[in-house]
């Protein structure tokens, strides 16, 4: 049975034949944000594949990872192309990268994740929260619910951390 | 054997012919009708016979017309065809492939076109499409699941993590625009012809962070077609050849299925492709006259006149505001006014453009002469001359993506 959910009014469906993106969604579902790891080179990789983009190796397991990061880039929203989105302007467009793995397996190489920028409960942010986000900014994975099985990782400043004094924004408020 | 090794091909090839529709929103027509136009505009500019080509590559990203189509309305009997899927950086890339395949004997003179009714039917941008409304599902999700579809914002964190490494401005960013829009002005086929300000840049709606709406090209319907044969055949035709000395074809970073992965996400694919442009093309970027780098958006302009080595890395803010690339200036790029004014075109434009400086006839407003050549002045006012001064060497650079890239460089042959 293909995986099937609702997000933001949009409907959401994962076939039965493709494996690594239903895994990646439903361990969300499980409050669990996991990723493929290397059976050979024991690399972890984002987003979900077939095989390793490091060694080419086919086989992998998923292995929980702490899901906190700093906001590597971003792009910021005012101008929604998908209908769902109008009602969340601006939203923020995050390149999460995590602390696993950071300039492995070559300098600058990371495990940036794509996301939005929620509140602690996985609603998108308001724009009093998108506005104290930039680069440098902790943050740590929340799920926003798709349906029974399936969950979205989205990211929220994370409260614990210490964060920069001042994040670096675009200059253009 | 490695990718940088010269293939022997160098000045064997040549583009001997450019043809366009206009660039419109609203063509009136299919994009049957403007593939057609553009393709046999394009033949009788090379001084050829529709029987005279027995080739045809296309592409296309949204909408299009086949090859066999376009082939079938001219009365063309094809020898070979192919029709890719891709958008930028695909010019290029078949202009690589019909060298390959007429070196391969499969055919002899080859037909390029892009036909597309960008703005009234299948905007590139997706707004109003099918894709903003369609399931998720599988790797759709990770990117429209978070409202990360269009161009802009899949680009825009290259952009923003370029400003924050190199201390980019947006006031330098804009200039780009302010240049292409001065070129523009001196090309009569330009959709938007009027000079703007780096405030106009400034002051116009946010659509995605760093991209303002001026930031982002103008999205037409037209159908543009060039035609690709050997040299010694080359010779023969109507206009002074554009001679291929080097190209590369969809160029890219690791990771290509997320090149966000990989690397300082502020270098682009033209990291890698310049080490196969300039040796095969046996000149550097301090050797070109002229350049056509890709401006889907202002930055996409910036970032790969950096990569490819015409500045050094960081300073690509520098470069685009200093005045060097504009009409009169050291290198101009974009004379047409390129995407960002004389209409999108996913990359034909910037190539004939540049054919047309190598031939020493862009098509301005310069009175035409008693031999029916075009008087260039070489004054650059509004409404003035836009052929560069004794124009010899061309480099066109090709975006699909930060993550692709692809590159030409062409000379002024002889007849």
């Amino acid at each position: 049975m293909p995986s099937k959910g609702e997000y933001l009014g949009m409907p959401v469906e994962i076939g039965d034949l493709d494996e690594p993106n239903r895994s990646f969604y439903r361990f969300c579902a499980l409050g669990e944000l996991r990723l493929q790891q290397c059976s050979s080179c024991g690399l972890k990789r984002y987003p979900p594949t077939t095989a390793c983009p490091f060694c080419a190796h086919p086989d992998s397991t998923w292995v929980a990872v702490e899901g906190r990061g700093t906001l590597y880039s971003y792009g910021e929203v005012h101008h929604a192309i998908q209908p769902a989105f109008r009602a969340h302007v601006p939203y923020l467009l995050l390149l999460v990268e995590l602390d696993e793995q950071r300039d492995t397996p070559s300098p600058f190489d990371g495990l940036r994740l794509t996301g939005n920028l929620a509140a602690p409960d996985g609603s998108l942010a308001t724009p009093d929260m998108v506005r104290q986000v930039g680069i440098g900014s902790r943050l740590r994975v929340v799920f926003a619910r798709v349906g029974d099985q399936l969950a979205m990782p989205l990211w929220t400043l994370d409260q614990d951390a210490e964060q920069p004094a001042k994040p670096w924004r675009y200059s253009i408020e | 054997m490695d990718a940088t090794s010269d293939r022997g091909l160098r000045g064997k090839y040549a583009i001997v012919g450019v043809g366009e529709t206009g660039y419109m929103r609203g063509s009136g027509c299919t994009t049957r009708q403007l593939g057609t136009t553009a393709v046999r505009k394009a033949i009788e500019d090379a001084g050829l016979t529709p029987g005279e080509v027995d080739g045809m590559l296309s592409y296309s990203f949204n909408d299009s017309t086949f090859s066999t189509t376009i082939a079938g309305d001219l009365g063309i009997r094809l020898n070979f065809y192919v029709d890719v899927y891709g958008g930028g950086s695909s010019i290029e890339a078949l202009i690589g492939i019909a060298m390959g395949v007429i070196e391969a004997g499969m055919c002899k003179t080859v037909a390029i076109y892009r036909a597309m009714n960008g703005y009234s039917q299948v905007r590139i941008g997706g707004t109003g499409g099918r894709g903003a409304v369609a399931p998720l599902s599988g790797e759709g999700l990770f990117p429209r699941g978070y409202g990360l579809m269009s161009a802009g914002q899949m680009f825009c964190q290259s952009f923003m993590r370029h400003m924050y490494d190199y201390g980019t401005t947006p006031e330098q960013v804009a200039m780009v625009k302010v240049i292409h829009s001065q070129h523009a002005a001196n090309n009569p086929k330009a959709y938007y012809n009027k000079p703007v300000t780096v405030e106009d840049v400034l002051s116009s709606r946010m659509i995605v962070k760093p991209l303002h709406l001026l930031d982002c090209c103008v999205e037409t319907d037209n159908g543009t077609a060039i035609i690709v044969t050997r040299i010694d055949r080359a010779r023969d035709l109507r206009h002074t050849p554009a001679v291929i000395q080097s190209v590369v074809g969809r160029c890219s970073k690791p990771r290509s299925d997320n090149h966000y992965q990989s690397g300082p996400i502020s270098t682009v694919a033209g990291y890698y492709a310049k080490d196969i442009l300039w040796p095969n093309a046996g000149v550097g970027p301090e050797d070109i006259d002229v350049t056509g780098s890709y401006d889907a958006f202002t930055f996409t302009t910036l970032l790969q006149l950096e990569d490819y080595g015409f500045c050094k890395k960081g300073e690509g803010g520098e470069y685009v505001s200093s005045g060097d690339m504009r009409l009169g200036g050291k290198r101009p790029n974009n004379t047409s006014g390129g995407h960002l004014c004389e209409g999108y075109t996913h990359g034909v434009n910037m190539v004939i453009e540049n054919v047309r400086q190598l031939r020493h006839d862009v098509d301005d407003s310069c009175p035409i002469g008693a031999d029916g050549k075009r008087q260039h002045t070489y004054i650059y006012n509004e409404g003035g001359c836009r052929q560069v001064k004794d124009a010899e060497l061309s480099a066109n650079l090709g975006w699909a993506t930060p993550g692709t890239g692809s590159a030409l460089v062409m000379a002024r042959g002889t007849r």
